[in-house]
């Protein structure tokens, strides 16, 4: 049977996006451990096809601050990948890496705003090759966008792009924790449908 | 005392008596106001694309098309009593909330959900009197049936009364 909707995924497919998930994740948190030179934890991914609504409710609601940072992926994969994180996230990031108090994260500067781009990519970079290593498929990834703004109103990109499939959105769902600073994160993987299918067939699962 | 109606991503609703319309940060998207100011009738719809054309309208879908879901708003609001001939439109939203996204349907799709709506209202010979569109930032929209005021907020750019 063809995919032909995010609701015919069962139990197997989305036990292997979870599995997907897992390690790309874990990747992108180590990669990101890397870069800020401390360790980062990570609680297990949780996989989850949400609508809008539930995604937003989920990130503090639809005027809730947050950072994001939009990939599109190309090749054998088309789709697009989104990381969000809570301000107090992004600002340990940027005291991190830039060895100070970034001040206020709604006026970033130049520098302030490459950092959390070029940590976008990084991470992006580790979670797509993990999938492509282990799915065999060829993934090419664009340059980082970013965007601090209303949780609503940057969930509304995704499911424009995906309102065409599917009124649902694959989110995964994680924590990545450093000492006392616990943030809680979502990466957000949009595939096309025909693309979900590819990843699971490279698996070889039947979609 | 004033109630405020939420309405949704791909949604529409009407309030009078003074109660308020709210949808919540915009991003792509465009709420569109409209106003029968002798009744005092408001509506609010919030559209994600520009053209039904090739899907199937079924359940609230046609609540997420530019051109099927303004229709059904002023029928709505007519069937309150409300007349197309006195409608006002304010709208808002339509931003691009990603700077560099390869993908050209999507780079331009707050333009084009833009362009769709100022398309259907003329075409339905309702006068846009405000807006407040495109940018690269998200709006939370409030309409009052008191009023026919359309009040606009985002992060760190206080608020606007149009």
């Amino acid at each position: 049977m063809a995919l032909k909707d995010l609701e015919d995924l069962n139990e197997i497919h989305l036990d292997a996006l979870q599995e997907i998930g897992n390690i790309g994740s874990g990747h992108a948190a180590s990669a990101l451990s890397t870069v800020l030179d401390r360790r980062v934890n990570m609680s297990v991914p949780c996989v989850k096809i949400l609508d809008y609504e539930s995604v937003v409710e989920q990130l503090g609601g639809p005027e809730e601050q947050l950072v994001s940072i939009l990939l599109s992926l190309g090749d054998d994969v088309s789709g697009m990948i989104m990381f969000l994180f809570h301000k107090q996230f992004a600002n340990m990031i940027l005291t991190t890496l830039l060895g100070e108090e970034s001040g206020d994260i709604n006026s970033l500067d130049e520098m302030s705003t490459s950092a959390i781009e070029e940590v976008g990519n990084i991470m992006a970079a580790s979670y797509v090759n993990a999938i492509a290593e282990l799915t065999g498929l060829r993934i090419d990834i664009s340059t980082p966008s970013l965007s601090i703004d209303m949780a609503g109103s940057i969930l509304s990109v995704p499911t424009i792009y995906y309102s065409n499939i599917s009124d649902k959105i694959i989110a995964i769902e994680e924590e990545l924790g450093q000492d006392d600073l616990h943030a809680f994160s979502y990466i957000l993987m949009l595939a096309e449908v025909d693309s979900l299918e590819k990843i699971m067939k490279s698996l070889g699962l039947e979609a | 005392m004033n109630k405020l109606i939420t309405v949704g991503i791909s949604d529409l609703n009407i309030a009078r008596n003074g109660d308020e319309l709210i949808t919540y940060a915009l991003g792509s998207c465009v709420g569109i106001c409209l106003y029968d100011p002798i009744l005092r009738i408001a509506g609010l719809s919030h559209i994600l694309l520009p053209l039904s054309t090739g899907y199937s309208l079924i359940g609230n879908q046609s609540y997420k098309f530019a051109d099927s879901a303004i229709p059904l708003l002023i029928e709505k609001m007519e069937r309150q009593g409300a007349h197309r001939y006195r409608m006002k439109a304010k709208i808002a939203g339509g931003a691009q909330m990603f700077a560099s996204i390869n993908n050209s349907d999507l780079a331009n799709i707050g333009q084009r959900n833009i362009e769709a709506v100022k398309a259907v209202l003329y075409s339905m010979n309702i006068p846009l009197i405000a807006e407040h569109t495109g940018k690269n930032y998200g709006r939370t929209q409030k309409f009052s049936s008191d009023s026919g005021l359309m009040t606009i907020k985002s992060i760190n750019r206080g608020e606007i009364i149009l």
